[in-house]
């Protein structure tokens, strides 16, 4: 009996030493990057272990004149803002359309077939139609264009994580209120999203995310004046001299909202990302 | 009748906006798409001439050389990534499962590579790359080995690519297999072990059969994300050494914008949707009919 106890014992130390390679080796590149934001390009450049810290990485790439990193970060948080706002509205809507206002199988499986073909399809196959479409509108290098594309590129994963968020709730409750004289909207506003506020946040904290995370077709779609965080990046790589040390500041401010997301909403986030999956 | 005519109104307008994205931005353009595939694009005065060239741009296709290195280089880096990060997220889900609420502060920690954005892993690995000053050199250098190019040798640089995408991707098969593996049925693995089973064999014929499912899902969505694989190789290598990491789509972005060859690049575009339609159909009824 104690021999089996020690060797069960023995596994869960195993297991133990095991996860803390895996996180030591999943930390280990952020702390790398954290540590080479504050160090001259001197100091990475001889690979310096010790090394006294300083700011300039981040004064230069928030106010330096020719940095442009200050307003990639407004841009970013527009387009995430607006196109996770309108992903999160159209898919809340179009998920309770759908799923209680009997509309005919093939319009529900239309839906449903676009979402699927839509997390197939590479987003630079779809960059380039919708170059081509926002070039014959006028909308060429627009922060709207931008906007537009990020909302149909998370509106299908809004769609289909709101509407498994949806059929959790009982029916009972909106054919109550309906019945109460509450019209419509106030029924959804009044007693679903009440209700549904955790799924919500979930895809939400998702949508905006993967919007601050996209980057080719925001390469596509933008210029120097709407670029967004991921494309200033890039062009940090770019440039005949790469100024090392402030791409790596310039990570760690564009890993914020993740780190944010992490801190505060963590539990959201899982229930995000599997319901996504296994549902 | 007012009643019903205002339910009729509400269930119209709650699906008109998401129908004005599906039709204006997904269909149409992709549409456009396929109909620009048939076209070359000349300008002309400041406008766009498209001019009908049949299948020439398909046909071009077929001797294109970068593009069979990005079908290639990517079907390689699926393969292999995909499996590798399967199988960790399998071991490290067992893992987190057993251990339970000891292992709560890995479990918040492996998601912060899937939250972070792939061009930041990119700047990320491209510094600890480097044959200079780069980490993983020092690392080699303290037990007397290297440096080695990562990133500039055609025979390492795929593998250095998928190394990158094994780090940033490995947590999200973790989390779906953990969610799998928390809801297998405590009772069966019990009574197997009471039939006097050891673990392995607990595991091997009880657990695993059971997880299979939820194994082959977990393959395939990290099969999907991995074949979009852009941004990373955007930012570590450009596609070079040569052809040596060209993916699929950084092919149709060279093509599309840097080369402004709309035409070709759409056809390129289309056959690629082609391609992943078709291997998920054969992979989808091949399970499908399995099961049964």
């Amino acid at each position: 009996m104690s021999s089996r106890t020690k060797q069960v014992l023995s596994i869960d130390r195993v297991l133990l030493g095991f996860l803390f390679l895996a996180a030591v080796l999943t930390i280990g590149p952020f702390l790398w990057i954290a540590l080479a934001s504050f160090k001259t390009q001197i100091a990475l450049l001889m690979g310096s272990v010790k090394f006294s810290p300083v700011a300039m990485n981040y004064d230069e790439v928030l106010f330096g004149n020719t940095s442009l990193f200050a307003r990639n970060f407004v841009n970013s948080i527009i387009v995430a803002s607006i196109s996770t706002m309108a992903a999160m509205t159209t898919g809340f809507l179009a998920g309770y359309s759908l799923l209680r206002l009997r509309w005919p199988a093939w319009v529900v499986n239309l839906f449903l077939l676009w979402a699927v073909v839509f997390n197939l399809v590479p987003p630079v196959t779809l960059a380039g139609a919708w170059y081509e479409l926002f070039r014959a509108v006028g909308l060429s290098n627009d922060t709207v264009a931008l906007i537009l594309a990020h909302t149909t590129l998370n509106l299908p994963m809004s769609l289909w994580l709101l509407s498994s968020f949806l059929r959790e709730i009982p029916r009972e409750l909106e054919e109550a209120a309906f019945i109460d004289g509450a019209g419509f909207v106030k029924t959804l506003w009044r007693v679903v999203v009440p209700i549904m506020m955790p799924g919500l946040v979930s895809t939400g904290i998702l949508v905006f995310i993967f919007s601050w995370n996209e980057f080719p077709v925001a390469l596509a779609l933008t210029n120097n004046t709407s670029a967004t965080v991921p494309v200033g990046i890039a062009k940090f790589a770019q440039e005949n001299e790469i100024k090392y040390t402030q791409m790596a500041a310039a990570s760690v401010l564009s890993a914020i909202p993740a780190l944010l997301a992490l801190l505060f909403g963590q539990r959201f986030i899982v229930k995000g990302l599997t319901a996504g999956a296994v549902k | 009748m007012a009643q019903s005519n205002n339910r009729r109104a509400a269930r119209f307008f709650s699906l008109f906006p998401a129908m004005l994205f599906l039709i204006l931005l997904s269909a149409l353009p992709l549409f456009n798409l396929l109909a620009l595939s048939f076209a070359e694009v000349t300008w002309a005065e400041g406008a766009a001439h498209w001019n009908w060239v049949g299948f020439d741009n398909y046909k071009a296709l077929a001797s294109d050389a970068l593009f069979k290195a990005g079908i290639l280089n990517t079907t390689v880096l699926v393969i292999t990534a995909t499996s590798v990060q399967v199988f960790l997220g399998l071991v490290l889900a067992l893992a987190c499962s057993r251990l339970g609420g000891r292992s709560r502060a890995y479990r918040t920690l492996f998601l912060l590579p899937i939250l972070i954005p792939g061009i930041i892993i990119g700047a990320i690995w491209r510094l600890m790359y480097n044959y200079q000053f780069g980490v993983v050199n020092q690392i080699l250098h303290l037990v007397g080995l290297g440096p080695v190019d990562w990133l500039g040798s055609s025979s390492l640089a795929l593998m250095s690519v998928i190394i990158v995408d094994i780090w940033h991707w490995t947590p999200f098969s973790f989390l779906l297999l953990l969610a799998a593996v928390e809801a297998l049925p405590k009772d069966v693995s019990e009574a197997a072990q009471i039939d006097g089973a050891s673990k392995w064999q607990e595991f091997r014929r009880v657990s695993l059969p059971l997880l299979w499912p939820a194994i082959f899902t977990t393959f395939v969505f990290r099969a999907i994300i991995a074949f979009k694989v852009f941004d990373e190789v955007y930012l570590l290598t450009g596609g070079g050494p040569g052809t040596a990491t060209e993916v699929i789509s950084f092919t149709i972005y060279q093509r599309f914008f840097v080369q402004d060859n709309p035409g070709y690049g759409s056809a390129m575009s289309v056959t690629v949707i082609f391609i992943i339609a078709t291997v998920i159909g054969v992979a989808m009824t091949r399970q499908r009919s399995r099961s049964q």
